[in-house]
């Protein structure tokens, strides 16, 4: 009992103060501007509120847990979510045209969450296993292998956003494992100039009887509107337009704090999820938003340098891919938000409401936490 | 599980390369996002500030309530009633019009008439202005359609008020009608600067008093500020500035005697216009046929249109504002008090009528041949002869004579309260002129006066200027602006206010003259051409029959020929009565009727006798 207790003590004081701090200002502003975005005292703020008190104390019980136990959880917890992911597949309750969700009877869980953290663990697993042989090609298509049985079940959900986010963050662990830049540069180059193809032809592919082929008519509007979202200035355009407004009215002070118009008006959707941001920025300005995404890149900055001084493979690369994940949001988020990227539901970390999200952040955040205070037992050097 | 310590070394550096990489590509991107961030709240900010300011603040407008016209008794004539109306804006219909019409005629009845109507609108309309889709929806309806109104986007139903018309055709061409602002209207408008007025109303008066008195019937638009979300639910007002509505007219129209007045016309196209000679009001203002203005408050349908339109007997002609006739003998009284009071006769002087006047080798018969034998000006009046006054042309001269008449508003606007008035020609010499192009065609030829001075000829005047000449003359040369509307009432506190009050000017006349041209008109309906149509009247009248021996409205020449009706001559009368102190003048034609004793005269005889008998009058 008494080691128990100490123990746990330990644990608390061996946090990562430096990120600990960060998150804490990142959980103040965040209830901040969810105040403002909610319009004052709003069931939601209470809520929001409940969800931060829990995420803090989930981010804790991982943090103290250590890495190589989860590590050695990591296929279980990967198996259980694909078969979960399963279980939507025939069992699902389907809202809005999407079966997402799994009624377990206590409480209904939506397993494509799950995955955005039990995906890059197993992978880390995976290259962690296979640290000390030189990595070849087919390392990497059993990961893609590993990441496409549940990218190909969450995408028939549909959820396309969370498949893509649940691809990304396998491929961040890809990346710290060593996937090759000979191979990656290419890539990044191709792609590029895919998207500069798409903005040159514009026009024609997003004429109304151009098929896409590979994605649907909803998707193909959706990058339509971003590239032009004077297009459909009432459906699709009309976020994107509207956020810009707002975060452009905001100005380099702000309107101040509670007073920006635009969100007061409704004039801005989902302004207490996707687009809070254009809350934040119309009240708080260009000061505002450079202050934010500071504090964010410090975040994930802190992430990587855990990364860097992890023990273990399986820390480099959870840690790395957990920090490149938040970066992922922010980025879409904010680029939604701003009209430089289309809008896909991605809700900026820490911010945006809802419990689903701030739980996750708190494991990917708890798992940071733990690699940071792990010092394995050194078996080579006795 | 362990590691050797040559790939922990290795595995290690490739961890702190690839989070180098990692991280300064999360630098970079953040910064493209802190560049975008900056090119909209800096380079961008006055723009989308000003978006922000207009996406705030809707402007709603509060169109004012029209005015009500009521006649001088206080019947209502033009009153707006509440109605729920489903709107169509096409450009938020999202699927094809006619697939959305037959969907939505499962909940709400939409005759084929109004879908053709309906059609017929969305051609002319913008694609962002809404369009009247159906009207007069009951209750029931409007619930129903309330219930549902969700699976129509586009689609809003609302309630509005409606103009109405109670009296139906009566008394259409004074009211006129208002309609649906056209693209000409919004031109007009704007180019006044009065189109901010204007937001919110979709009607303004097309014809008629709701055209003339459009700016007093329409009052003030009042504005509220609303803040509104996006999707243009209210949350708050920011200000309110409350309408004015327009001011209720009351016109001097009187139904009853407009509605005898048209009785007398039925089955038959004409004019006749009323007025008290004391106060230039104007008691009847007849245009027969009439239509139902109600037709056009909505946008009248191409049937009726054209039913109207093109109808032979011209429904939609004001005739005593726009019909311009030559008078014939109604014209005489004037052309009588002219020679009087130029001293180109005496009363007294008496000359031969052989039937016919010779001058400059041409011979003027009297109409019909008869001879008059000897004849003085009173004898000349009573039983109209065309000798007597062929003779009084070339002595009173025809510049003369139009400055003469021009005093009685022949010829002139008389500036009655009603748009589209025209003038009518008062020959002169310079009106030759101008009138025409060749030296030949512009010369005045003396014997052109001849058939001037007997109201032929180039003359060509309203019957609103017959009667208000008439009037003037009852009323011993003092001329009162002939009007229809006699007060403004403000709605809110009752207040009154007459519009017309003094008399516009008072031609020099000496009593003497005026005396010897009335005096014959009394035997004219005592002994002469109108002796039969006043047989036994409770009051003295006084008159003058005529007959324009001339064209339709269309401007058919006259072919004495031919069989065709509509080629006749139009009867005319002029009179007043009671004859020593008028309470009621008129001027009246009957299109193609013939002569004028026969059937304009009777026509009078009953308008009198309803208004001095039968309507209490002829007290003082």
């Amino acid at each position: 009992m008494k080691l128990v207790w100490q123990a746990l003590v330990r644990a608390f004081f061996s946090l990562d103060w430096p990120l600990l701090i960060l998150l804490a200002l990142m959980a103040l502003l965040g209830l901040t501007v969810m105040h403002s975005a909610v319009g004052g005292t709003d069931w939601r703020f209470a809520e929001q509120s409940k969800h931060f008190v829990v995420a803090f104390f989930v981010m804790w019980a991982i943090a103290i847990i250590p890495p190589p136990w989860i590590m050695r959880a990591a296929p279980y917890v990967y198996a259980l979510a694909v078969v979960l992911l399963l279980g939507v597949e025939f069992f699902g309750e389907t809202s809005k045209g999407a079966t997402r969700w799994l009624n377990l009877g206590f409480t209904r869980i939506q397993p494509s969450e799950m995955l955005k953290i039990t995906a890059p663990i197993m992978l880390a697993w995976y290259f962690h296993k296979r640290q000390n042989t030189e990595l070849r090609f087919i390392d990497f298509v059993v990961a893609l292998l590993l990441l496409a049985i549940p990218f190909a079940l969450i995408v028939r959900q549909p959820d396309l956003g969370t498949g893509l986010l649940v691809l990304t963050a396998g491929f961040f662990v890809m990346y710290f494992a060593g996937l090759s830049f000979k191979l990656l540069v290419p890539a990044t180059v191709i792609l590029l100039l895919g998207l500069g193809f798409i903005l040159y032809y514009e026009d024609m592919l997003c004429e109304p009887g151009f098929d896409w082929v590979i994605l649907r008519e909803y998707q193909k509007h959706r990058v339509c509107t971003l590239l032009n979202p004077g297009l459909d200035p009432l459906g699709k355009g009309f976020h994107t337009i509207q956020s810009m407004i707002a975060v452009g009215s905001g100005g380099i002070y702000g309107k101040g704090y509670m007073l920006g118009t635009q969100s007061r008006l409704d004039f801005i959707p989902e302004r207490t999820t996707d687009f809070i941001f254009a809350v934040f920025a119309e009240e708080f300005g260009l000061y505002g938003g450079i202050m934010l995404l500071v504090l964010y890149s410090l975040i994930i900055l802190r992430g990587l340098a855990i990364a860097v001084q992890a023990k273990t493979q399986y820390s480099r690369l959870v840690a790395g891919s957990m920090a490149m994940m938040l970066f992922t949001y922010v980025f879409v988020n904010v680029g939604m938000v701003t009209g430089v990227l289309p809008v896909v539901g991605v809700p900026l970390p820490f911010m945006s409401y809802g419990g689903t999200a701030l739980l996750t952040l708190g494991v990917a955040c708890g798992m940071l936490m733990g690699i940071s205070r792990y010092k394995p037992v050194k078996t080579t050097e006795h | 599980m362990f590691e050797f310590k040559k790939t922990s070394q290795l595995l290690r550096r490739r961890t702190i390369v690839r989070a180098s990489v990692a991280g300064v590509v999360v630098l970079l991107l953040l910064s493209i996002l802190i560049a975008r961030l900056w090119y909209l709240q800096v380079v961008r900010y006055e723009g989308l500030a000003a978006r922000a300011d207009q996406n705030r603040i809707a402007v709603v407008p509060i169109p004012p309530r029209r005015g009500e016209v009521t006649d001088r008794t206080g019947v209502v004539l033009a009153r707006n009633y509440r109605d729920y109306t489903l709107t169509v804006v096409p450009a938020h219909i999202d699927k094809p019009m006619n697939d959305m019409l037959d969907e939505l005629s499962t909940l709400v009845y939409l005759s084929p008439r109004e879908r053709r109507r309906f059609n017929q609108l969305l051609g002319q309309s913008s694609r962002y202005a809404p369009i009247i889709l159906r009207n007069n929806l009951n209750e029931i309806e409007a619930s129903w359609f309330a219930a549902h109104s969700f699976k129509f986007p586009g689609v809003e139903l609302q309630a509005r008020w409606v103009r109405e018309y109670p009296q139906g055709e009566s008394a259409a061409h004074v009211i006129g009608y208002v309609g649906r602002i056209s693209q000409a209207d919004e031109q007009q408008l704007e180019n006044e600067g009065r189109i901010g007025n204007y937001r919110g109303t979709h009607i303004i008066g097309k014809k008629g008093i709701e055209k003339t008195w459009e700016d007093t019937l329409h009052g003030q638009t009042g504005v509220e500020e609303v803040e509104v979300t996006a999707s243009g639910r209210p949350v708050r007002v920011l200000s309110r500035k409350d309408p004015v509505p327009g001011m209720d007219l009351q016109l001097s129209i009187d139904i009853g005697l407009q509605q005898h007045a048209e009785a007398q016309f039925a089955g038959r196209r004409g004019a006749l216009v009323a007025i008290e000679p004391s106060t230039g009001e104007v008691l009847a203002f007849v245009s027969a046929p009439s239509f139902d203005p109600n037709l056009f408050v909505d946008g009248i349908d191409v049937e009726n249109w054209r039913k109207l339109n093109e109808s032979p007997d011209h429904p939609l002609i004001n005739r005593p504002l726009f019909g311009t006739y030559p008078i014939g003998s109604t014209y005489k009284p004037f052309v009588a008090l002219a020679a009087l009071e130029m001293g180109k006769r005496a009363a007294h002087d008496r000359m031969p009528d052989p039937g016919y006047f010779e001058f400059g080798g041409q011979r003027f018969r009297n109409a019909g041949g008869a001879a008059y034998g000897w004849t003085d000006m009173h004898r000349a009046l009573v039983v109209s002869s065309d000798t007597y006054f062929y003779s009084l042309g070339p002595d009173i001269g025809v510049d003369a004579l139009h400055d003469f008449s021009k005093q009685f508003g022949f010829g002139q606007l008389t500036g009655i309260d009603l748009e589209g008035e025209r003038k009518g020609i008062l020959p002169s010499r310079e009106w030759k002129r101008n009138a025409y192009k060749t030296p030949s065609q512009q010369r005045w030829y003396a014997g052109e006066t001849v058939s001037v001075v007997v109201g032929q000829g180039y003359n060509s005047f309203t019957l609103l200027q017959l009667a208000q000449a008439t009037s003037v003359l009852a009323n011993n040369g003092v001329y009162m602006k002939p009007h229809l509307v006699r007060d403004l009432i403000n709605p809110i506190n009752g207040d009154r206010q007459a519009t017309v009050t003094e008399p516009s000017h008072v031609i020099p006349l000496k009593q003497a003259n005026i005396d010897v041209v009335k005096k014959a008109l009394i035997d004219v309906t005592r002994s002469g051409t109108a002796r039969r149509a006043f047989a036994n009247a409770a009051y003295q009248a006084a008159g003058k029959t005529g007959t324009a021996q001339v064209f339709s409205l269309r401007g058919a020449k006259y072919n004495a020929s031919a069989i065709d009706e509509r080629l006749r001559d139009h009867a005319l009368f002029m009179a007043y009565a009671p004859a020593d102190n008028p309470k009621i003048a008129i001027g009246l034609i009957v299109e193609n009727a013939g002569w004028g004793a026969t059937i304009a005269a009777p026509l009078a005889r009953s308008v009198f006798d309803y208004w001095l008998v039968e309507r209490g009058n002829l007290k003082p």
